[in-house]
């Protein structure tokens, strides 16, 4: 079995120009599936930034949110109905909203405001620099220095601004896991200061972040706050909420699987079509081999790990190109939003075995037809 | 009778059906021997490669039978049949059938593959082959750098490389001139025939006819006659 396959692989790689153009027909389509589902999913995970950083274990909210970056105000005795509930151990608000800052330099910048209850601070980012109590001092602010950060103009510890026509100044600078997706700055300050300073409707509440005394009480939670007309979604729940909203709801989704899709096609045309062309060239010389006293299954396995070879090698290519490209990407312009997951790979896998699947099929049933005499006919 | 080699009975092939049904072979019985070389000769469309490819598990007849080793090879089923012609025939296409990505040691050694024959143990084989029909030299030159007559000793050298019994060859000489197909003819019978192996030559070359034990004749589909030596040897 060993020499038949080195056979089949001498045909095939030694055709320089088919194995080329096999290659780069399944580089390319696997290029572009794996870039298409990285940004994708790059965008998908930097949608649900906030759920990530902030890290409470449930999350209360209107039940039309579907994504963090819109919430709907909640009024005051939301949340003093939910620190009500049996099994929940202690629950905040927490503001999530848009500001204008106004730079040193006179220039305006959106950002985003994460305002953190004053009494606990639930959700707190780690500080690179300064001290978490300043953040009650006068106007106090924290930055967080992600891909966004430049747009402030890298702000030190002291540094000042405006923020909706009000003082602003920054005394810390934070990491967060997941930069944000919508291209602007993060601030953090207290819920108070958040709502005083970012003109807001009635309700000021934008979640409620609830942590439960155990695991096991937060079916009852979810239940209870149902009752009371909102949601309560775990942490996980609330990610996927948001992915599903991406994924159907907003056209971002349905592109990327039609790109995905033109792709996978573009991909499997060129391939197969080469890989066509490469078995009927060869086909007097698989006849010759069946004359000699080849079996038909033995030239079906010659033909599997040709097709096979080729999707493999034309796999990792891909997937290697579309690396180096996101990397590059990401060194010039560092909120690019691309991550290859291991879905994406398994995904592009998949869809490249079909490509070899149907060339083999296609080659298959041309090799099991030919009958050794047909190579006496020219 | 330990000396025949391949017993041919009754042999029919048509092609087509209706009104484009054309008889290939007609009712063709013969015997050939071991030790010996066996030509036959006749016009073009006679049948004769239709009838070469019968006998060596090529190609199916309509009906008759072929038998090899006390086996009627058509009664076996396909797997067999591929056994059959890659351990017992060696086949020296008219048109050699080597394969261009190949190097010509590889080619020769492509029944000593599907015989799953270590890779490297089937290229030291092939390569006493090469010796053998003289083209060692040549072995690592992929076979479209060779001559016509080059080209030919590489499809010898496949065709015996597994050391079958029974070596056919179709019209081996037709795409050489005449000087170089009288010397493969002349090496095979020397270096190649042996007791133990029967050579069938399918030619309508005269230049080369000396070197053949028996001549047997076909015309239409038919053997029409045997026209030099006679019946095969017990
Ligand atoms: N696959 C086929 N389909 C239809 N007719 C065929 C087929 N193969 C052979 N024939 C016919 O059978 C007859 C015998 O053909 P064959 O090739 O055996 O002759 P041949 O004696 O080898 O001729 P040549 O000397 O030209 O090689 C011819 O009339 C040919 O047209
Ligand atoms: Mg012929």
């Amino acid at each position: 079995m060993k020499g038949i396959l080195k056979i089949a692989y001498k045909l095939l790689v030694n055709d320089k120009g088919k194995f080329a153009a096999l290659l780069v027909g399944i580089t390319f389509a696997v290029f572009l599936m794996v870039m298409m589902t990285s940004m994708f999913a790059g965008i998908l995970h930097r949608a649900s930034a906030t759920v990530v950083n902030i890290g409470a274990k449930v999350w209360v909210m209107d039940p039309a949110v579907n994504t963090p970056a819109n919430s709907i105000p909640m009024p005051d005795y939301v949340l003093d109905a939910v620190r009500s509930i049996n099994g929940v151990k202690y629950a905040v608000p927490l503001y999530s909203g848009a500001g204008l800052a106004k730079l040193q330099n006179g220039v305006y910048q959106a950002v985003t405001v994460i305002g953190l209850d004053d009494a606990t601070l639930f959700g707190r980012p780690d500080l690179l620099q300064g001290n978490i109590e300043d953040i009650y001092a006068e106007n106090s602010f924290i930055v967080v220095r992600d891909s966004e950060y430049p747009k402030l103009g890298k702000p030190q510890l002291g540094t000042e601004f405006e923020i909706n026509d009000h003082k602003g100044v920054i005394v810390g600078i934070a990491q967060v896991s997941v930069g944000s997706l919508f291209g602007t700055p993060t601030l953090y300050t207290t819920y108070n200061r958040a709502i005083q300073y970012i003109p807001s409707m009635r309700f000021t509440i934008s979640y409620i972040i609830v942590e439960p005394k155990s695991i096991t009480a937060v079916p009852y939670i979810k239940q209870q706050i149902r009752s009371l007309g909102y949601e309560a979604l775990t942490k996980d729940e609330f990610i996927r909420k948001i992915s599903t909203y991406y994924k159907y709801q907003t056209g971002l989704g349905m592109n990327v699987l039609l790109m995905t899709i033109i792709s996978f096609i573009v991909g499997l045309s060129i391939s197969g079509q080469t890989f066509y062309t490469f078995i009927l060239e060869n086909l007097e010389k698989f006849g010759a081999l069946k004359a000699i006293g080849a079996k038909g299954s033995e030239l079906i396995y010659m033909i599997l790990f040709q097709a096979t070879f080729t999707a493999l090698t034309g796999y990792g290519m891909g997937i290697g190109l579309a690396a180096v490209i996101i990397t590059l990407a990401k060194l010039r312009l560092p909120s690019y939003a691309a991550m290859i997951t291991f879905t994406n790979l398994g995904f592009a896998f998949v869809m490249v075995l079909i490509i070899a699947a149907i060339s083999s099929y296609i080659g298959v049933r041309k090799v099991i037809r030919i009958e050794p005499f047909d190579i006496f006919r020219g | 009778m330990a000396n025949l080699a391949v017993k041919a009975n009754k042999l029919v092939k048509w092609f087509g059906e209706g009104e484009a049904k054309t008889y290939a072979v007609r009712d063709v019985s013969f015997e050939a021997c071991f030790g010996e070389m066996l030509y036959i000769e006749g016009p073009s469309g006679s049948g004769k490669t239709t009838l070469l490819s019968i006998i060596s598990g090529i190609l199916r007849p309509n009906s008759g039978t072929v038998i090899v080793d006390d086996e009627d090879i058509w009664s076996l089923t396909g797997d067999q049949i591929a056994d059959f012609r890659l351990n017992k025939v060696g086949f020296v296409f008219q048109d050699y059938h080597l394969f261009p990505k190949l190097t010509t040691v590889e080619n020769a050694a492509i029944p000593l593959i599907l015989k799953k024959v270590d890779w490297n143990e089937s290229l030291d084989i092939a390569m006493k082959y090469l010796e053998i029909v003289g083209i060692k030299d040549r072995a690592q030159l992929p076979p479209v750098k060779l001559s016509g007559g080059e080209q030919q000793r590489v499809a010898i050298a496949r065709a015996i490389a597994s050391s079958p019994d029974i070596l056919i060859f179709d019209e081996p000489t037709a795409s050489l001139d005449g000087e170089t197909g009288r010397r493969i003819v002349e090496f095979v019978k020397k270096e190649i025939l042996n007791e133990k192996r029967c050579i069938i030559i399918v030619t309508h070359d005269s230049r080369i006819f000396e070197y053949a034990d028996r001549i047997m004749k076909m015309a239409d589909g038919r053997i029409t006659g045997i026209t030099k030596g006679g019946v095969c040897e017990e």
